[in-house]
């Protein structure tokens, strides 16, 4: 861009210029997020290839394929890398960045060069993580003591990169904020702005005030495996309960952290393919901020068993139902939203049909789990597990999917072939429930989680749940391909292919360096579907 | 904080919207700061209340007189910081500079006190880990002192750039982003010093 004016610049799609060299170094917001996307989606195969290989290990009672050690080391990784490498900076980090500025009628973000120090942080946190592979750590990610203190695997290592890639988490949010507030285009008063804006706002409140708490948590950690500070543990008047209040403290926000920005991508996705506006809009606002405050007030319901008060117990299980009622807000309104609609069953919306399906089942059982006495009966069992992977996959996956197959002709400026997309759906959707279905059954059935060998009457759902994986696995290598097909010799994307109203589809696909030629001025809210056009 | 203040060039963002953002940027790393230290307090807190009469004793073995002259290196440090941000606002060149330096030198005053203080704790055997007092004490001191030096090596970079005449009256954000982060970290030390050195 240095060698142009500003009038050239603004002509140039941002993937014109090519080479490795100018892709690390630009400030572009755009080219920040393809960055993002590319250094994700690589952590998610990552996770993923170690999600295989422990359910493979699971497929028979004993050992299958490894023994009981390197399984506890390869769920501790799948889990760190899945939730801190891909999940958290997930779809806030790149379709934030690709979205924000474009849907509020921005040049940028506020902060352009730290938003790169962001992702450079993200990538130094990340290869700490994996080098911590040499001696990988067996605790699981959650890192409670005093366990943690005691192992003798690399703690240390894996928890100073989620700190690292912690700084990226809270910059991103910090930009976030700030863009949103003061880079607005005029008239684009909050009122008009897209559903995904707040749902990204909401995020970077939760990033920017629950990452520092983890931070601290883990330099304890760090600093009572070097000097043996004892907050954490017994042996020194120490309370290892602490450490998962403060764990919790951030690890539950955080995962609305990562469920948030799919919220936001639904309720663009579904709109569009319904043809209508969305139904209560400043319902689904509020609701979104709602569930952000909600969430630093339940940190403790992950503790029932662990020895909390009785009245503590009963406060955050009552706290924890609470969520529901702003979660219940946005799945009716979808719901409405659809009602009546002209129903176009592209892919994205194929994804966000399956979001909204599959998060209520997460959602409901997290329900189940919020209540005290069923909780005590389900806690750390496979239940658990189902419930977080449907909330997880079953939420903010298949909103990321639906986001990648919504936006990918504005960002790459080609189409992906739809059939082999809804085929590769199919797959994706069958075996995600085939995976995390039985488990719910194990669950019930008393099989706790992270156990290495199992009795014999789990064999048969420990097997369907391992085809299931494989299912899954097949569906997304098949998206994958057709993207990356679609990437190389796909037809050229027209400048707004599912007619979207909303501001990002309005500039040429790709979009330009500079977003827009002229600032737009913004006389509507987003969401006018249906009226005579 | 250079950043926030001189992003968006290519861009031609208004120069007050840039201003305002620098600055909310900043609060909104202050408030992250709070929480980082947020969560040392809730164990000062928690375990003040468990262990009353550990803290009581061993309290007794810091050094009062050092940590009170610490304390007023540092407000005196804090108000140096603001004259500095003042002077600049009115385009004084040279008072930024006098003003900047004396802060930085405050800060490294403050840095040689701790040095000898913790110096004295080791030698009576007093590390992170002899007590749950200890830990808290070197933990939050030594967050702090990070933070310190953070803080003076921020101030040394403005202080380079002040002499090469880009700060005026109209252009001094990073000044006033710099000072607001100095703010902070005084801020901390001045609650950090009754809850450990004066417990009653």
């Amino acid at each position: 861009m240095a060698n142009h004016t500003l009038a050239e610049a603004i002509q140039i799609p941002y993937l014109e210029e090519k080479g490795l060299i100018s892709w690390i170094t630009s400030t572009d917001h755009k080219r920040i997020s393809i960055l993002y996307l590319l250094s994700i989606s690589t952590f998610f195969v990552v996770g993923g290839i170690a999600a295989l290989l422990v359910r493979l290990e699971l497929l028979t009672p004993g050992k299958t394929i490894v023994d009981a050690h390197t399984y506890n080391t390869l769920f501790t990784f799948h889990g760190t890398v899945m939730v801190f490498l891909f999940i958290v900076p997930g779809i806030a980090a790149s379709f934030g960045n690709f979205l924000i500025p474009l849907m509020i009628g921005a040049r940028d973000v506020a902060f352009p060069r730290l938003n790169l120090l962001s992702w450079y942080l993200y990538i130094a946190g990340a290869i700490i993580i994996v080098a911590s592979l040499l001696q990988p750590a067996d605790t699981g990610w959650t890192f409670y003591t005093p366990y943690s203190i005691r192992t003798g695997t690399d703690v240390i290592l894996l928890t100073f990169g989620i700190f690292v890639a912690g700084f990226s988490s809270i910059l991103t949010g910090l930009n976030f904020i700030v863009t949103i507030q003061k880079l607005r285009a005029p008239g684009m008063t909050w009122h008009r702005l897209p559903l995904f804006i707040w749902a990204s706002y909401a995020t970077a409140i939760l990033q920017v005030l629950a990452t520092p708490v983890i931070g601290i948590s883990l330099l304890l950690l760090i600093a009572e495996r070097v000097f043996g500070i004892g907050f954490f543990d017994p042996a020194k008047g120490g309370d290892p309960v602490l450490f998962q209040h403060f764990f919790w403290f951030y690890s539950h926000p955080a995962v609305y952290i990562m469920i948030l920005p799919a919220m936001g991508i639904i309720s663009e996705v579904i709109p569009v393919f319904s043809r209508k506006p969305i139904f209560g809009y400043k319902a689904m606002a509020y609701s979104l901020l709602a569930i952000a405050f909600i969430s630093f007030l339940v940190w403790a319901h992950h503790m029932f068993t662990n020895g909390i008060s009785q009245l503590a117990a009963m406060i955050f299980s009552f706290l924890t139902f609470l969520v529901a009622i702003p979660t219940a807000i946005k799945v009716f309104n979808w719901t409405a939203t659809m009602y009546r609609g002209s129903i176009d069953l592209k892919s994205p919306m194929l994804y966000a049909l399956s979001f909204i399906f599959l998060f209520a089942i997460g959602g409901l059982t997290g329900v189940f789990l919020a209540a005290l006495a069923v909780d005590v009966h389900i806690h750390d069992t496979y239940f658990v597990v189902a419930h977080m992977h449907y909330v997880m996959i079953g939420g903010t996956v298949m909103g990321f999917l639906a986001a990648l197959h919504f936006w990918y002709p504005k960002m790459t400026g080609k189409m992906f072939n739809e059939k082999v997309a809804k085929v590769a759906w199919a797959f994706i959707f069958i075996g995600f429930n085939v995976t995390f279905f039985p488990q719910f059954i194990l669950g019930t059935e008393g099989m706790p989680r992270r156990y290495y060998d199992y009795l014999p009457k789990y064999q048969p759902l420990h097997e369907l749940s391992t085809i299931g994986s494989w299912i899954l696995a097949i569906g997304l290598f098949l998206m994958a391909i057709n993207l990356i097909r679609g990437l190389l010799n796909g037809e050229k994307a027209p400048e707004n292919p599912y007619g979207s109203l909303s501001l990002e589809w309005q500039v040429p696909s790709p979009p330009p360096h500079e977003n827009f030629e002229e600032i737009p001025t913004v006389t509507d809210w987003t969401y006018g579907y249906g009226k005579k056009q | 904080m250079e950043e926030m203040a001189e992003h968006a060039h290519a861009h031609h963002v208004d120069p007050v919207v840039e201003y305002q953002s620098s600055k909310f940027g900043m609060w909104l790393f202050i408030a992250t700061e709070l929480l980082l230290f947020g969560g040392l307090f809730t164990a000062y807190t928690i375990y003040r209340a468990k262990y009353p009469e550990m803290f009581h004793e061993q309290h007794l073995e810091l050094n009062k007189p050092i940590g009170a002259i610490n304390t007023v290196i540092l407000i005196c440090s804090s108000l140096t910081m603001a004259l500095g941000v003042a002077s600049i606002k009115r385009g004084k060149q040279e008072l930024l500079r006098l003003f900047l330096s004396l802060t930085i030198l405050f800060g490294i005053m403050f840095l040689i006190n701790k040095y000898f203080e913790w110096g004295h704790e080791f030698r009576d055997g007093n590390y992170p880990g002899t007590s749950i007092f200890f830990s808290l004490y070197f933990m939050m001191t030594g967050l702090h002192m990070i933070h310190v030096i953070v803080g003076l090596l921020v101030l040394a970079v403005m202080l380079a750039w002040s002499f090469t005449g880009r700060f005026s009256d109209k252009y001094n954000t990073p000044i006033e982003l710099g000072g607001i982060y100095w703010h902070l970290v005084d801020l901390i030390w001045i609650y950090l010093f009754p809850l450990l050195y004066l417990i009653g």
